[in-house]
């Protein structure tokens, strides 16, 4: 083994010449650090506000939840603004991971929509740790021509086009994808058998992984952000996805004229509705540029111009004047008053029913 | 080199290999002990002060392993990392070793140059490289579209989000580390020993068989360690070109520390993990140095 010993050392000298050592980028005093979701702002804002505040944003993103809490519970994150979507920013208030805003430091709290504050208020009392970015639902993305190929009438507005396996069936030739998200997928799932979303218990939850099992051998793949590209290229028919991501795949599609046509359905039996909201670290590193940041993105100018990017509405009640027409008056992103009365919300899993969700989750995945 | 000096730079390995390797192990193992808890971080304490007591009391709990090996969940996800992390071994050497041999054989002149050929993929990140595959291996990429012109097949071939998938991403990902050791060790074989086979009336193919492969071997072996030991715990190449349904341990261990937040749970999966990878390459070194006493 001595001369394989040799040669492995021989082979890791010249990759490690090779690799090249990176360098840290030197620490300016003046900059915030962003975390935030994938295609999930305009980022000419982030230039306008280092040109207002001459504060740099460092700026990255992450596509789940998950990837974002166990950076939060393993502290030192360095980041200084997340954007925790409602029933996990809850789970984190409460272990500790997310600092108390100091409100006099956020004057444009004045332009916030006191109703969906309150909403958010369930989440976080009082509003004490947050301030909501945008909001969506949870749906229904297909694309137009290829689902009408396959069924005359099928029903895009309901969970049945995903969870009955005798519709669903019809499509899996061109692909249907869901979101790798069990705390989306099974609480819309329970929804559709007509139960609680919002179960916690093992045999609820064993019933919505019952429907899941049914219609998995249709499913070509589970994933969170894949779905807005293959979309908006045509490769795949259905996506249970998230509002903004399926419109921001529909503009896309339009764009490469491609003659592809995507459309986004609120399911008639009731969709998620979830908030994204700014929140700063425990131990955020700059804490006063990070309630610069929140405060400079509560403006109705700033908030709206991130609404027309990437087609989520915003909770800012001054902003309406600054969304674009074609935003505000659709009706897969901002939903009429008919709609949001049947939209619903669910609270956050506990260790238990997490583990219970996640082994039910993985089952569903592996198709056994 | 004096004495001293000799101790001083095995004494230099010894501490760099104790700190980015003992350490960060010795952590995992203590966190694979302990439980799951609300807060940061989140898992109990392995030792407790009791008020007054003068030792800390351990609280140390086997049920992670306990439960690792009696959920099949587990089990399956090592056992299917295994098996494609060794088709994605064989695969590479397979498609290394002409290429090495090549290099080897090629005039002096031409051998830095392929050489760089070789390791040039690794001056990009790895994970555009994989999204550029995604791109190649598309229903409506450029690899069905030249088997469809060609005739080869009729419908586009499914190999994205397939075991085949990943073992493509695997490969490719992992060919230089392949390609690299076999090619070190095929270089140095003195061509007068294929010359003096062909003399004898030995065919190109039985040299090949009787003097280069058992020449190689270090090299292979090497090279199949290099390639092997990684892509079991491999994680990005599953998550982007593997389906839903197949299981690595790379994607439980991420599930179990991201969806689950269970990470007394995942490093009992990654102990277990490490033990499973050592072991044989304990064996393999024992009977390499058994055999080089035999010899000496």
């Amino acid at each position: 083994m001595d001369a394989t010993t040799r040669i492995l050392g021989g082979a890791f000298c010249a990759l490690a010449l090779l690799a090249g050592a990176g360098t840290a980028a030197a620490q300016s005093a003046k900059e915030v650090y962003v975390y935030n979701w994938s295609d999930y702002i305009d980022l000419g804002i982030l230039d306008d506000f280092t040109r207002e505040t001459g504060i740099q944003v460092i700026y990255d993103v992450y596509d789940s939840n998950d990837t974002l809490e166990t950076k939060l519970m393993a502290g030192k994150t360095g980041y200084d603004v997340v954007v925790p979507t409602s029933p996990f920013l809850a789970r984190e208030i409460k272990a500790g991971v997310i600092a108390t805003l100091d409100k006099a430091k956020l004057p444009n709290l004045k332009h916030m929509d006191p109703s969906i504050m309150q909403r958010m208020a369930a989440y976080d009392p009082g509003n004490a740790h947050s301030v909501v970015y945008l909001w969506g639902t949870t749906g229904i993305g297909y694309n137009v021509k290829k689902v009408a190929e396959r069924m005359k009438d099928a029903p895009v507005n309901s969970l049945s086009l995903i969870f009955d396996p005798a519709i669903v069936s019809k499509f899996k030739d061109c692909g249907v994808m869901m979101l790798d998200a069990a705390d989306e997928v099974i609480p819309a799932a329970l929804r559709y058998l007509g139960l609680n979303p919002d179960a916690k218990d093992a045999e609820t939850i064993a019933r919505a992984e019952a429907v899941l099992m049914k219609v998995r051998p249709h499913v070509r793949k589970f994933h969170s952000s894949q779905y807005i590209e293959d979309l908006a290229n045509g490769r795949i028919c259905i996506a249970f996805g998230w509002s903004g991501d399926v419109v921001q795949a529909k503009t896309r599609a339009a764009d490469a004229k491609k003659s592809v046509e995507v459309a986004y359905g609120v399911p008639k039996e009731g969709a998620l509705m979830w908030f994204d909201s700014f929140a700063i670290p425990a131990d955020a590193p700059n804490k006063d540029h990070a309630h610069a940041f929140i405060n400079y993105m509560m403006k109705p100018e700033v908030i709206a111009r991130a609404s027309n990017a990437v087609f989520y509405p915003n909770a800012n009640k001054d902003a309406d004047p600054f969304v674009s027409a074609e935003v505000k008056e659709d009706k897969s992103i901002y939903p009429p008053p008919d709609v949001v009365k049947t939209l619903f919300t669910i609270t956050p899993y506990d260790q238990q029913s997490q583990r219970v969700l996640t082994r039910a989750w993985t089952r569903v995945k592996r198709g056994k | 080199m004096s004495g001293a000096g000799r101790r001083l730079l095995i004494a230099a390995a010894a501490a760099w290999l104790a700190f980015v390797v003992l350490a960060p192990f010795l952590i995992v193992l203590k966190i694979s002990f302990a439980e799951v808890m609300q807060g940061r971080p989140p898992f109990t304490p392995l030792f407790a002060w009791a008020e007054g007591a003068l030792l800390p009391s351990l609280r140390a709990s086997l049920a992670n392993y306990a439960l690792l090996l009696s959920d099949s969940l587990y089990l399956d996800s090592y056992l299917s990392s295994l098996r494609l992390a060794a088709l994605a071994t064989l695969s590479a050497l397979v498609i290394g070793l002409p290429m090495a041999h090549a290099m080897a054989r090629a005039p002096q002149r031409w051998r830095p140059a392929l050489l760089v050929f070789a390791v040039l993929p690794f001056w990009s990140s790895s994970l555009i490289r994989v999204y550029a595959w995604i791109g190649i291996l598309n229903d409506d990429g450029p690899f069905n579209a030249l088997l469809l012109w060609l005739g080869v097949i009729a419908r586009p071939l499914a190999i994205l989000n397939t075991d085949i998938g990943i073992v493509s991403g695997l490969v490719y990902s992992y060919l230089p580390f392949m390609v690299l050791p076999l090619y070190a060790s095929l270089e140095r074989i003195d061509p007068a020993l294929l010359e003096a086979a062909s003399d004898l009336g030995c065919r190109p193919a039985g040299a090949f068989f009787k003097i280069t492969l058992p020449l190689a071997l270090p090299g292979i072996i090497a090279g199949c360690l290099l390639v092997f030991i990684p892509a079991v715990g491999e994680f990005v190449v599953p998550d982007l070109m593997g389906g839903s349904d197949t299981l690595m341990i790379g994607k439980t261990l991420w599930t179990e520390f991201f969806n689950n937040r269970d990470w007394p749970l995942a490093s009992a999966a990654s102990v277990l993990l490490i033990l499973l990878l050592v072991g044989p390459i304990v064996v393999l070194e024992r009977q390499g140095s058994k055999r080089a006493e035999e010899r000496s």
